[in-house]
């Protein structure tokens, strides 16, 4: 890959990136969460089109239009989230679509072909069970096999390890080095870094879009990747004034809480804020986070623990109990969560507080105090918009966060949980929105912030817990802080560990 | 050089721009409407013009056309609320129909002892009741064991044409009348007064009006409306902002299948002054209503004119099986087709379809 540009609208995914895989390698291709990598890699199994650069499969150059097209030239795709067929078996997941199968019985010439290609590479699977009474390490086995079975030579594998059990892992270690040996390619995409050191022979790091660098993994270590992943220069730009802190407003003990599948998600974890302090959450998306926001807002019943704001117990309350006691919520999801995208901006700025008495009575809402209270909020946080009669879906991503924001604020909040508050927003919005954070830090309020940009957290906190696992690894006052812990404290060390690797 | 469809949403439009869209669905909808008619060999703009001076060019045309909206309008008012908050009730024609067997009830067994302004009162009542209670059960299976309303709603139509059938003609068939499976004739204090000299039921007429008006008043402007349309528009925004899914579809469900069992109430104590076969009481309103509620773009008050639109295509398409000779069921795919083209409309308004052109690679 020479000199891949993607965007999205005003966000540059990619930037000039240059990627080289040679047969029988396993490149490792590590980054943060929304570094680009798996924009990248869309583009060479042929979801995207790159905006400018291009692709060479053994120095022919290709325009890959499709995955269906990218798979004829030998490249295959095992996602992050299967895209298996539940209720069919295994045998019939690798029939479907497969363009040499017959139209009649199309298993059938399949089955022996699969069971060629299984004792190959050890890939051990019963062809005619169904996908749903597979474990997830069985399901990434069929997605392997579903992608040789159709001639790859090129396996990219998104996120592999990230729903396996430690010895499923391992299995599948053995397996891609077995392929290598075998002069197949693999392209290892993990932000794990021990994994890629164990298994890849080179490793490039992606940050913000663009390549920071390419190395062998013989001649680096755990310090410099983690280093090179989570980038060195920060800018403070943003003031920080000295603030007294007051109280504690939350405190957290032994919560546990567990995940849709009713897996542990938050594992004993304990923490408190007080008020004028802000309290970040640091760590790869998918340790507990989300849970844990959903828990503390209400949205998601918690196994057990206790959550306490002002001292009075929430661990169980409705999240219109909680709002109303003062807890502001910017939630990860903005667009899922946040607004109604079909009212209109004023209807959208008395979401959660609309059955405040300033905007409702019994019976009926009181449209034109709710459209004052919406002018306000246009006007204080420089919300673009030609109106406030116009829907919200017609606002920019960054305008959204804005609304949401301000009126999360503007309920004169005890505690603000923000999650990602600046994930996908332009510079000039990501400050504004910091800044703002920041103000209320001033005013006294507790803030919680959980985000994936390491730069965010330094900038604004006062203390930072690292989440690995559901777990909390370590909290770190602003004093001694040190990306490289927290960076491996983000893939699984302990603090003391971290700190000593540290030294 | 190759073509593509490219599909993309948008994100805005001028004011003007969803009337347009309504404007020209309707016009693609009579257009096909018009390939049928030519299929049958009449000419598709005779048949049209047949269609609206039967129902709205002549008095008793008109006089017509109002007696069938008011079922239409009370059903697609309530319809109205319940799809804005996206929850598919496609059981209208089964909640007006246990409407009419609660109101013949209170008809039969009390009618003969207590006067109009009694009875009256309580026959509308017993059919909210009614149609409300045939509601409920839905409601209850989709949020407790998640199963999907469109199925249940339409299967309890079937149920509630049933029970009609057996009780008419089985435990409540009249004595009075010569073997025919009807109940007997409703007591005088329990007849609906009509306009002299038409078919129009005055008290469900204002019923509908009203409901219409109120229903319009309670979406855009109460507390409840506005966590109903945040529940249509986002359930999980809702759940976020704390509303209760629960209390929200169970008050629209008690009301949307309490304004049909009144729309239920107007025909039998209006019109047939007794219970009947099913789909002599309703001929397929419950259905008709879906469409006089999409038409309507989900607004209650807008229902009053688009449900005196259908009750004329009704009343039209009678007129023309009798001057034409086309079969009865013209009417239903007239419908039909026109409840396609306006859900058509619905995504072309939100989708811009763009053809494109690009070099081949």
């Amino acid at each position: 890959m020479i000199g891949i540009t993607k965007t999205f609208g005003n966000v540059i995914a990619n930037r000039d990136i240059n990627l080289q895989v040679e047969a029988g390698e396993i490149l490792g291709l590590l980054g943060e969460n929304g570094a680009g990598k798996t924009t990248l890699m869309n583009i060479v199994y042929g979801l995207y089109r790159p905006d400018s650069g291009a692709i060479k499969i053994n120095g022919k150059p290709v325009s890959l239009s499709s995955p269906a097209h990218a798979m004829a030239q030998g490249i295959g795709m095992v996602h992050q989230h299967f895209k298996l067929i539940q209720n069919h078996t295994v045998l019939e997941n690798i029939a479907l679509g497969y363009k040499d199968a017959p139209f009649l019985f199309p298993t059938r010439k399949v089955a022996d072909d699969l069971r060629r290609l299984q004792e190959n590479y050890g890939l051990e699977i019963n062809p005619d069970v169904y996908v749903w009474q597979l474990s997830a390490g069985e399901q990434q086995r069929v997605e392997i096999l579903k992608a040789l079975f159709r001639g790859a030579d090129l396996l990219i594998l998104d996120e592999p390890t990230s729903v396996l059990t430690p010895q499923e892992a391992q299995g599948l270690f053995r397996t891609l080095s077995r392929l290598a040996s075998e002069g197949h390619s693999v392209i290892f995409i993990s932000h794990k870094l021990d994994e890629v050191l164990s298994i890849c022979n080179r490793v490039t790091v992606l940050r913000h879009g663009q390549v920071v660098g390419t190395k062998d993994t013989a001649r680096v270590d755990k310090r410099e990747l983690a280093r090179m992943m989570v980038g060195r220069e920060i800018l403070f730009d943003l003031k920080r004034k000295d603030v007294k802190k007051g109280g504690v407003v939350l405190e957290v003990q032994g919560l546990h809480v567990n995940n849709d599948r009713g897996l542990t998600s938050v594992s004993d974890v304990s923490f408190d804020i007080k008020a004028g302090e802000i309290f970040g959450i640091a760590g790869v998306s998918g340790n507990g986070q989300q849970e844990l926001v959903e828990a503390l807002t209400g949205l998601r019943p918690i196994d057990s623990g206790q959550i306490l704001v002002n001292g009075r117990d929430i661990s169980r309350a409705s999240p219109y109990t909680i709002n109303a006691m003062g807890v502001s919520h910017i939630p990860e999801e903005r667009i899922k969560f946040g607004t109604a995208p079909s009212l209109a901006i004023f209807e959208n700025a008395v979401l959660k507080q609309h059955g405040n008495r300033a905007f409702s009575g019994r019976l009926f809402l009181d449209f034109a105090s709710i459209k004052e209270h919406a002018k306000r909020i246009v006007s204080n946080f420089k919300v673009r918009t030609p109106s406030i009669d116009v829907p919200v879906r017609t606002l920019s991503g960054g305008n959204i966060q804005k609304l949401i924001l301000g009126r999360e604020i503007s309920g004169k909040p005890s505690l603000l949980i923000a999650s990602h508050p600046t994930y996908g927003l332009d510079v000039g919005a990501t400050q504004y929105i910091r800044s703002q954070i920041l103000q209320l830090r001033e005013k006294s309020v507790a803030v919680l912030l959980i985000s994936e940009d390491l730069e965010e957290l330094v900038e604004l906190c006062d203390r930072i817990a690292v989440m690995f696992k559901g777990k909390i690894m370590g909290i770190v006052a602003r004093e001694d802080l040190n990306l490289e812990h927290i960076g491996l404290m983000m893939t699984g060390s302990h603090a003391r560990s971290a700190c000593e690797a540290g030294k | 050089m190759n073509w593509r469809v490219k599909v993309e949403r948008r994100v805005s439009y001028p004011r003007f721009f969803p009337t347009v869209v309504l404007l020209f669905s309707l016009l693609g909808g009579f257009v096909l409407i018009g390939l049928l008619f030519l299929i049958s060999h009449v000419n598709p703009l005779f048949a049209l013009w047949k269609i609206f001076s039967g129902s709205f060019g002549s008095l008793y045309g008109i006089t017509e056309t109002i007696t069938k909206a008011i079922p239409l309008i009370l059903i697609g008012s309530g319809l109205a609320l319940v799809f804005r908050a996206k929850f598919w009730n496609i059981g209208a024609e089964g909640q007006l129909l246990i409407g009419a067997i609660f109101a013949g009830y209170v008809a039969l067994n009390l009618g003969p002892k207590l006067p109009f302004y009694v009875i009256v009162p309580l026959m509308f009542v017993a059919g909210f009741i009614g149609g409300a209670l045939w509601a409920l059960p839905t409601v209850i299976l989709k949020l407790r064991l998640n199963v999907n309303e469109v199925i249940s709603t339409l299967m309890l139509n079937y149920i509630a044409a049933e029970l009609l059938n057996f009780l008419i003609t089985g435990p409540w068939k009249g004595k009075t009348q010569m073997g025919f499976p009807y109940t007997d004739d409703f007591p005088h204090s329990a007849v609906l007064s009509v306009v002299p000299g038409t078919r129009i039921h005055l008290v469900t007429l204002c019923l509908a009006l009203l409901f219409a008006f109120a229903l319009f008043i309670m979406v855009y402007y109460t507390r409840f409306g506005y966590e109903l349309r945040v529940t249509g528009d986002n359930p999980d925004a809702a759940r976020y902002a704390g509303i209760d899914f629960m209390k929200v579809t169970l008050i629209m469900m008690i009301i949307s299948g309490g304004v049909a069992g009144i729309a239920g109430v107007g025909e039998v104590a209006g019109i047939h002054h007794h219970l009947s076969y099913p789909s002599s009481i309703s001929s397929g309103y419950g259905y008709t209503a879906i469409i006089v509620a999409w038409l309507a773009k989900l607004n209650p008050l807008l229902t009053i004119l688009s449900g005196l639109f259908f009750a004329g295509i009704v009343v039209g398409g009678d007129a023309i099986q009798v001057s034409l000779g086309l079969p009865a069921a013209t009417v239903q795919i007239f419908n039909g087709i026109l409840l396609f083209s306006l859900i058509m409309g619905d995504y072309f308004l939100n989708h811009r379809v763009k053809l494109v052109v690009r070099e081949a690679p």
